[in-house]
């Protein structure tokens, strides 16, 4: 790859510190971590693909962040990246995931029978529901590291697996270098469409080297379940529908996961998972579940008192325009979905989800009738 | 040293590196071992093999896993050394070179043209010794499949030896885009300003000002595409020495880009000589904008008559400019100038990278050679709307651009036009070219101005 991380050893040639990079203008948690001291140590380490220190935080280096907006500023070439640099990613973990510690364990709970309720959110204030999360196929490198064979094969293997599903999962792929016309028309109309990442903390990465080669997205003929191949992650794995079922959202993510993740094992690929970090992905933003389960939902007079931000903070949770990740909110509409990825469950997290939006609707109704909702504040979760 | 005698496993594609001994090295050579350890680096064991007496190196890329380095001396004997090499480079050979050939089917653009399969498989076990491989040769290539109309160059060096290494991709491409150069042609370099004939008279009329620009690497150091924070910062600290000593009409200042002042950049806005972060992805894509704005600057002299720019595209670009059409004292400038440069740079052991095939090794195989990009802007409003315009332009191996460079639109009938050459004919020749042609085409313009035909007077192809 083309970041200069191919020469490690004539780098060595350099003083330390005059490879450490300026991060005197740098706001992101890499920068917040990384000393001089810990650079030494760790320049001349490299993952057995070749994955070095500064494959890691270049993408840190190279965006400096912003001033309210707390990136990561590093990222994973492969599973083995988290055991090399855990130097550097283990306080970087901690510090975005709550005081996660080195030592602590990750729950992966992902039977949908254990989540109470959530089938019965007001379809008039909840518009839809959706769960999201990311799977790394074990044996290969991660998009910012990979090879064109690799993600191919990863590709490849996506295919097979998918092609398998059947029942109300069945479904097709389409490949992003050789979609039709009308085919890609559909899929942007249906909101299924990925493209070209074009934030520069993505290309800093090289999660775009050789786009479109073997990126594609498969979904079911139902349109409730989709599957991105190649694009931040190996896989990113979406259920959703119009509504307030939750419940049933989860049940056919947890489903359709668990059977993907035993078509992957049976042809000898498991999904990247240890029990300390859970599921791992190429951002540390990521880590556990990688899960983040959401709704659109209509809160115009709750969005405006004064107490929404604490109300969100204390039920875990974090909003969002209906546009993703840093837009504004429309007509009142929120994204609202769960803010922690690791430490927690799948089940827990939707939990949150589904009893803080019954929560904040109940809040929503009572300041339409003018009424107070001291009463029901929650207690810090 | 310990020798290791063992016998080269797998296929063997060699790529001869000749180097003379390295005598100033300071650092004490480590040993290398037979299971790979890579403490070891080729500057490091030329040094103690020149302790041998005057070796030859003879370097292998091709072996899975190791590297292996055959170091015939005239003392006697053979030895045989391993090195581990780009590790990442070893990995991705287990992937069949079907799984790994890029595809190119949309793409428009050399490399794709060249880069068959064939080729693909026969470098992708190759590496130069600072671990560039054939796959960062390409990336930006594969990641910009190209333009109908404009044939981009879609591969670039990381160092000196890319050129060696990857010839059998890279030669053919050079032959293509330079008009039929050979592998085994010799360019010519000629910076005697005074060989250059006229020059100082065209009509200021006409030709509103004059500009001579080129790059230049500097040896021992990999280039942009590759180079780590250390080494541009190096880089930058040769570069600040070496302009900080020039005096008299060269006398002038750097400023670094993560440096300066509001005002400063307002200032070097205004005289248009302020560069920012590429944006172009044949850049991006080829890596060349990692850790900006780190150690990026521009230097230019009191008169802001010559400039040079650090760690953007090149190691070094450098230009000489002026407003008119005295093209002869923006050579003379030019060529003193860099002259001067080169002398200080050599001082300290770092010389320009240059060879007699190619002569000065740029990132972009586009500008081998010279590396001179000379032009003018000039009004031709009449001219340029004549139906032989563009024949004549290729008939003085001339192109034309507009004022804003490379791709933007001529504005007001007035347009950049320079050399379409850059290897294969000398800086004297090229700016020669510049000169005769920009002559004959203003006299041409005042001749159409003139309501008088101007088909006497079209050239013969140079």
């Amino acid at each position: 790859m083309p970041f200069g991380n191919t020469h490690n050893q004539m780098k060595l040639k350099y003083a330390s510190d005059q490879e450490y990079p300026d991060l005197s203008q740098h706001n992101n948690h890499m920068a917040k971590i990384l000393t001089p001291a810990m650079y030494e140590r760790l320049r001349s380490k490299q993952t057995p693909s070749g994955f070095t220190l500064d494959d890691v935080i270049q993408t840190g280096v190279d965006n400096p962040g912003h001033p309210f907006i707390m990136t990561v500023g590093c990222v994973a070439g492969d599973e083995e990246t988290y055991e090399v640099f855990k130097e550097l990613l283990d306080p970087v973990i901690e510090d975005r995931h709550g005081g996660y510690k080195p030592t602590d364990k990750h729950k992966t709970d992902l039977n949908p029978d254990n989540l109470k309720g959530g089938d019965d959110l007001d379809s008039n204030y909840v518009l839809s529901s959706r769960v999201r999360t990311g799977r790394s196929v074990r044996g290969f490198c991660l998009p910012p590291h990979c090879s064109r064979g690799e993600r191919r094969g990863v590709e490849k293997l996506s295919v097979e697996a998918l092609a398998a599903l059947s029942g109300d999962l069945k479904g097709k792929y389409y490949a992003l270098k050789n979609m039709t016309e009308a085919e890609q028309q559909q899929l942007i109309d249906d909101h299924f469409l990925f493209d070209k990442p074009v934030s520069p903390l993505l290309l800093a990465s090289g999660m775009a080297r050789d786009w479109p080669d073997a990126r594609g997205i498969w979904h079911n003929d139902n349109k409730t379940f989709l599957v991105w191949v190649n694009e931040e992650d190996h896989l990113r794995v979406i259920s959703m529908q119009k509504g307030g079922n939750m419940k049933e959202v989860f049940n056919r993510f947890c489903t359709g996961l668990t059977k993907i993740e035993s078509l992957f094992k049976d042809r000898g690929h498991a999904f990247m998972w240890n029990e300390h970090l859970g599921y791992v992905l190429t951002c540390p933003s990521n880590l556990g579940t990688g899960l983040r389960a959401g709704v659109h939902v209509k809160l115009p007079n709750m969005s405006k008192h004064a107490k929404f931000e604490e109300v969100l903070k204390r039920l875990r949770l974090q909003k969002r325009g209906t546009g993703g990740v840093d837009t504004a909110a429309v007509g009142g509409v929120f994204d609202i979905s769960n803010a922690d990825r690791l430490g927690f469950s799948e089940v827990e997290l939707v939990q949150m989800v589904v009893d803080g939006i019954k929560l904040l609707v109940e809040m929503e109704k009572r300041l339409e009738k003018g009424q107070s909702i001291d009463d029901l504040m929650p207690a810090q979760k | 040293m310990s020798a290791v005698m063992k016998r080269p496993v797998g296929r063997r594609n060699s790529a001869v590196c000749v180097r003379p001994p390295v005598t100033n090295q300071k650092r004490r050579p480590r040993v290398q071992a037979a299971n790979g350890d890579r403490g070891l680096g080729i500057k490091a064991l030329v040094h103690h093999l020149a302790e041998l007496g005057n070796p030859y190196i003879w370097w292998t890329g091709s072996d899975p896993g190791i590297c292996y380095l055959f170091l015939f001396s005239l003392a006697g004997g053979v030895r045989i050394a391993a090195m581990a090499k780009n590790c990442h480079n070893d990995y991705k050979m287990k992937f069949s070179v079907d799984d790994e050939y890029p595809d190119l089917s949309l793409h428009n653009n050399h490399m794709a043209k060249v880069l068959t399969k064939d080729i693909y498989n026969k470098l992708r076990g190759k590496s130069t010794p600072s671990g560039f491989t054939v796959d960062d040769v390409i990336q930006t290539g594969v990641d910009n499949p190209g333009h109908p109309f404009i044939m981009t160059v879609g591969c670039v060096a990381g160092d000196e030896e890319s050129y060696e290494v990857f010839k059998d991709l890279l030669d053919p491409i050079i032959s293509d885009r330079h008009g039929g150069y050979k592998p085994t042609d010799k360019h010519r370099t000629d910076l005697n300003f005074e060989n250059l004939k006229g020059g100082d008279d065209l009509d200021p009329n006409y030709v509103l000002s004059s500009r001579v620009r080129t790059g230049r690497s500097i040896k021992g150091f990999t280039l942009p595409p590759h180079n780590s924070r250390g080494e541009r910062r190096a880089i930058q600290n040769l570069s600040i020495e070496a302009l900080a000593s020039l005096d008299g009409e060269f006398k002038g200042k750097y400023y670094p880009l993560d440096g300066m002042t509001d005002a400063e950049q307002e200032q070097l806005i205004a005289d248009h000589f302020l560069f920012d972060k590429p944006v172009s992805p044949l850049l991006t894509c080829a890596g060349m904008a990692r850790d900006w704005p780190d150690a990026r600057g521009i230097w230019h002299n009191d008169n802001k008559s010559f400039l040079v720019w650090v760690n953007e595209e090149d190691h070094l670009r450098v230009i000489s400019m002026q407003k008119g059409g005295n093209m002869k004292e923006v050579f003379r400038r030019f060529c003193v100038g860099l002259q001067k440069i080169e002398e200080i740079f050599k001082k300290h052991n770092h010389g320009f990278m240059w060879n007699e095939h190619l002569g000065y090794i740029l990132t972009c195989p586009s500008n081998l050679g010279t590396g001179l990009r000379g032009g003018v802007h000039v009004k031709l409003p009449k001219l340029s709307t004549h139906a032989k315009f563009e024949e004549i332009l290729t008939r003085l191996r001339l192109q034309k651009r507009g004022t804003g460079g490379v791709d933007t639109a001529s504005v007001g009938g007035v347009f950049d036009i320079s050399n379409a050459d850059r290897l294969g004919s000398s800086e004297v020749e090229q700016v020669q070219l510049v000169v005769d042609g920009v002559k004959l085409m203003v006299e041409m313009e005042k001749k159409l101005e003139k309501g008088e035909s101007i088909d006497g007077m079209i050239p013969a192809q140079k």
